[in-house]
């Protein structure tokens, strides 16, 4: 199977936290690898696969989350306009002037505008235009037309194809965090051709991007006793401090810090080295914003990692990254996990 | 249910002391259920036994409301305080607080611009002449509630704690209404989510219903110059959507539209950026549960002032009852 | 002396390592069992399957430190704080850096170079580097690593009117506090967690909480005071020297207010001076510990200092010594009524 093809096709789809349905139906459907696959109550796609040891195998959990930011209707305006908040964190800076698909009672095409530059003053032009002003043109032109298909409530996603950039770097919307789900794709890949003891388990977590909700159930239905997330960390880019970022198609960024096990990054960097893989160190002094974060404390603790596939641009519709950063990632966690016993994860809660 | 709200809004229950209250709904409700109980954070439980093919529903209310917390008195008896729960500065001043020995005082502010208001900058005056005569009436570390008497204004309402007092009421009134409903029903009255959705989730943890659903206040978008919001007083119930706690699950979403129209109750969409409600702490809970909430929409929250329709609360009663009957297979 | 030795030992959130090795020495002779998890928190653990209350007692092994994040290409380093740290306190600062503890200053601009409006501004946290005298960035490489921790280098000193200075007074007098107050004669479950990374945000308190399942947790703190000039009476948030300081309120938690009476209760009939903590700012692992599972009765008692978060911080041993005798008196009458 192709995954750099298939994650085209998750990175194209809609799946805004809390309605991640669209996206989850295709990763179900493409994960041949699993032995067993569920969706629990809040939606997070659990895909086992079996592990070779005898019974009382260790259980190992990759999460990725599969949600991505979008937007809500807030309003429907007199003249047809809708009006809108977000779901997840969005720079409003970015949505002037892009195409979205408004899912309603069919789906429709919405351009986002607000108040044209030639009759705004002086001092609005250089200011940007703030959320509250903008809205959606959905081509109708009364109200009516409009509610038949709108509610308050509907969701709205950013229109876009993925783009080839040069070499292996690629653009697109929704790559945070649907980058790591392939990651967790090509693991499997990887896996199957390894022998390994532990079982496996790779998790599509919903609502990561709204307080990484869907890793906290998760976690607590499926008691691993290790726990990887794979999320994107901030790529090198113009205006960004260096250590504050990890390099493009240089590997994963491996944090460490509070939310990370110490024996679990030694063994993480251990392989990494071991099997010529690129890495970045990714010093992480305020741990939160990725679903380790919720992994760590579930009920009586599991020791956690958290690996970051490099990606520019976070949270526009042109997120840019290197698929070969994609791979590695899922190369280096398949040899991580080959390479585990019993042993092993016992020693994680012996300090 | 005038009453109800009445006897429910004029009641003493900062987060943290909400016994009062808890008392009151009991006596309320004890005849009209199958076990009733608190625990340790002060939850007030109230079970309705279902059918044996019914699923478990965990509704919602919180009994505790905003206030303040006493931290200093000074020698001439002034106190000074602090806030418990989101307390707006702009609500306080002539503002009259009530303590739990029933003294009350007065909020104003030292001199100063108004700009630059904040709480460090205002007082409480009991009337009390010294120190001495300030420390028998309260102590450092307790709390108080913002003090006003319930008004009927025909079909709206004002009080104080309509949040989340009406939807107590809500909650109670539904009770009585309940026969033999298919489903077992968790009345949860809990504590403490004016700081952080508390109460509810160590008793959604013991609970562990199928299905959560809140009932609270919700803001409006229809006064002057008001937020931009599509939620009315006079319209009906507000089912959710989402808020910052929660984004309700499609499903349940999808249920209680259904429901609403079914029963012709009449209803509206809310979608709240900010602010949160129990169900908030309820789906996160083990494994997950599925919830959503049913929403009182309300004028003027966290003021002394909250205004609700009688109208938008008896459509929440309504779709509470017709949820309690509904068979949630392929919901939950 | 226990508290100094605590004090100098190192621990940064998620790397208590030294510290909990420390604590696993001193209290390991008074413990039925000792475990640890898989975040690193430590418990202590007598009487397990007793009858009567699951009592916790609990305190947090980590403190507040600096992590290096980037290593310059003329050897300098970069760090930003773990937990939370006013960046004005750490200039001119000497530091300790990493496993080989390599000594470091936090340099700023001489004064002389500083135009006048420079002065009055406060130095940011990029604009501070530690240097370690490395020449280069491979001779610092071979020193430091990146994610290493530095750590302020105070000693622990007696001063003044029975008072102390140390670094990480917050919380290693509680990690004092627990260990003496574990080897109490009791019949009910005792259990004493150190917990971890408190100050990244009270991380370590639930899981502990998960495994013990207390009925009743005490928390034991040191908490911010600020009895110091300038500061208003009732912006005194507590006061050094007027005895332990019982929380009624902070950002996590409202502790049980009948087990909040009761500690007030007791602190009268014992004669022992306590104040009730004046703000409502801040959080313990009270508020991880209380939500844990169904909840839990839970208390916070803690030892005033000032100045924490920063190199040095400041208490009265008189106040140290009223937390240790208002819990210990509280252990013995539920020892009478429960045991």
């Amino acid at each position: 199977m192709d995954v750099k093809q298939f994650f085209r096709t998750l990175s194209e789809a809609s799946g805004i936290s809390g309605y991640e349905q669209e996206v989850a139906e295709p990763i179900k459907e493409a994960c041949l690898w699993a032995d067993e696959i569920r969706t629990d109550k809040l939606g997070n796609v659990i895909m086992l696969k079996k592990g070779q040891g005898a019974k009382g195998r260790p259980k190992i959990m990759l999460a990725a989350h599969m949600d991505e930011i979008g937007l809500i209707i807030t309003k429907i305006e007199k003249d047809g306009f809708l009006r809108f908040s977000t779901v997840g964190g969005f720079d409003q800076r970015v949505l002037l002037g892009q195409e979205v698909i408004v899912h309603g009672k069919a789906q429709l095409t919405g351009i986002i505008g607000a108040k044209p530059p030639h009759v705004q003053t002086q001092g609005e032009q250089n200011q940007a235009v703030k959320l509250e002003d903008l809205f959606i043109d959905v081509g109708y032109d009364t109200v009516g037309q409009v509610q038949e298909l709108v509610r308050i409530g509907d969701l709205a996603t950013i229109k876009r194809e993925v783009v080839d950039l040069q070499g292996s770097l690629m653009a697109g919307k929704a790559f945070d965090d649907r980058a790591g789900v392939a990651a967790i794709f090509e693991c499997f890949k990887v896996l199957t051709e390894l022998k390994h003891e532990a079982d496996v388990y790779g998790v599509a977590t919903v609502q990561e991007e709204v307080g990484l909700r869907g890793a906290v159930t998760s976690t607590y239905g499926i008691v691993p006793d290790l726990g990887i997330a794979i999320d994107v960390g901030f790529g090198d880019q113009p205006g960004l401090p260096e250590s504050d970022t990890i390099k493009l198609s240089q590997g994963p960024g491996v944090a460490i810090g509070p939310h990370v096990h110490p024996k679990v990054y030694e063994r993480m960097v251990e392989t990494a080295k071991e099997w010529n893989i690129n890495y970045s160190v990714d010093p992480s002094p305020s741990p939160g914003g990725t679903d380790a974060y919720a992994i760590q404390v579930t009920r009586a603790g599991v020791a956690t990692i958290l690996l970051s596939i490099p990606l520019r641009y976070m949270h526009t519709p042109i997120e840019t990254l290197d698929y070969e950063d994609v791979k590695r990632t899922g190369k280096l966690m398949a040899l991580f996990i080959a390479g585990l016993d019993n042993e092993f994860v016992e020693g994680l809660t012996c300090f | 249910m005038k009453t109800v709200i009445q006897r429910l809004t004029e009641a003493f229950g900062p987060s943290g002391f909400e016994t009062e209250v808890t008392d009151l709904i009991k006596t309320m409700v004890k005849d009209h259920v199958d076990e009733i109980r608190t625990d340790v954070m002060g939850n007030l439980i109230a079970i309705k036994r279902g059918q044996e093919n019914g699923k478990t529903i965990m509704f919602a209310a919180h009994t505790d409301e905003i206030g303040v917390i006493v931290t200093h008195i000074d020698d001439q008896g002034f106190l000074r305080f602090s806030n418990v729960g989101g307390v707006g500065i702009s609500t306080l001043v002539g503002n009259r607080v009530r303590f739990a020995s029933g003294a009350i005082g007065v909020i104003y502010q030292e001199k100063g611009d108004w700009k630059e208001l904040n709480l460090d900058k205002l007082y409480i005056d009991l009337g009390a002449d010294n120190k001495e005569e300030a420390q028998k009436l309260v102590s450092v570390g307790e709390f108080g509630i913002f003090h006003r008497e319930f008004t009927d204004l025909g079909n709206r309402l004002i009080a104080k704690s309509m949040d989340d007092r009406v939807g107590c009421a809500v909650l109670v009134e539904a009770l009585k209404k309940l026969e033999k409903p298919l489903n077992t029903l968790y009345f949860v009255f809990t504590t403490q989510e004016e700081v952080g959705l508390r109460g509810a989730r160590t008793s959604a943890y013991g609970l562990e219903p199928d299905l959560g659903i809140a009932l609270d206040v919700t803001l409006t978008g229809d006064m002057p110059e008001a937020r931009r919001m599509e939620v009315s007083l006079g319209k009906g119930a507000a089912i959710k959507v989402k808020d910052s706690s929660l984004l309700v699950h499609p499903k349940v979403k999808e249920l209680l539209i259904d429901l609403a129209e079914k029963n012709s109750i009449p209803y509206q969409m809310e979608v709240l950026d900010a602010g949160g409600t129990d169900a908030g702490a309820i789906h996160l809970t083990k494994a997950g549960i599925p919830s959503g909430a049913i929403s009182i929409p309300t004028r003027y929250v966290h003021s002394p002032s909250e205004m609700v329709d009688v109208r938008d609360v008896q459509a929440c009663v309504d779709l509470v009852v017709a949820l309690a009957g509904t068979d949630l297979g392929g919901v939950v | 002396m226990l508290l100094a030795r605590l004090t100098e030992v190192c621990g940064a959130p998620g790397q208590e390592g030294e510290v909990r090795d420390l604590i696993r020495s001193e209290i390991a002779p008074h413990a039925d069992e000792i475990k640890t998890d898989a975040l690193g928190n430590l418990l202590a653990i007598k009487n397990a399957n007793a009858p009567g209350p699951r009592v916790m007692l609990a305190a947090h092994m980590d403190e507040v430190a600096l992590m290096i994040v980037g290593i310059e290409s003329n050897g300098y380093l970069k760090f930003r704080p773990i937990g939370g740290v006013d960046p004005r306190v750490l200039v001119a600062k000497t530091v300790v850096v990493g496993s080989k503890k390599v000594n470091g200053v936090i340099g700023s601009k001489p004064i002389h170079l500083q135009r006048p409006e420079e002065r009055q501004r406060a130095l940011t946290i990029q604009e501070l580097l530690i240097d370690i005298g490395a020449k280069s960035k491979e001779e610092a490489e071979r020193l430091v690593k990146l994610g290493d921790i530095a750590y302020f280098t105070t000693k622990y000193e007696e001063f003044g009117h029975n008072k102390v200075k140390a670094k990480a007074l917050d919380d290693r007098v509680g990690c004092a506090l627990a260990i003496r107050l574990f080897q109490e004669e009791v019949t009910f479950p005792l259990i004493a967690a150190f917990t971890v990374q408190e100050e990244v945000g009270l991380r370590g308190a639930g899981v502990a909480a998960y495994q013990i399942e207390p009925d009743i947790a005490l928390i034991l703190e040191g908490t911010t005071a600020s009895d110091v000039p300038e500061t208003k009476e009732h912006k005194h948030a507590t006061s050094v020297g007027k005895g332990p300081a019982i929380t009624v309120m902070d950002r996590a938690t409202i502790p049980h207010p009948p087990l909040v009476r009761e500690l007030f209760r007791i602190a009268k009939e014992e004669n022992i001076p306590v104040q009730v903590r004046r703000t409502n700012t801040g959080g313990t692992d009270a508020g991880r510990i209380q939500l844990t599972k169904e909840g839990a009765k839970v208390a916070t008692i803690a030892v005033p200092c000032r100045y924490i978060h920063s190199p040095v911080s400041v208490m009265s041993q008189d106040d140290f010594d009223g937390v240790y005798q208002l819990v210990k008196n509280y252990l013995r009458r539920l020892q009478e009524r429960e045991g």
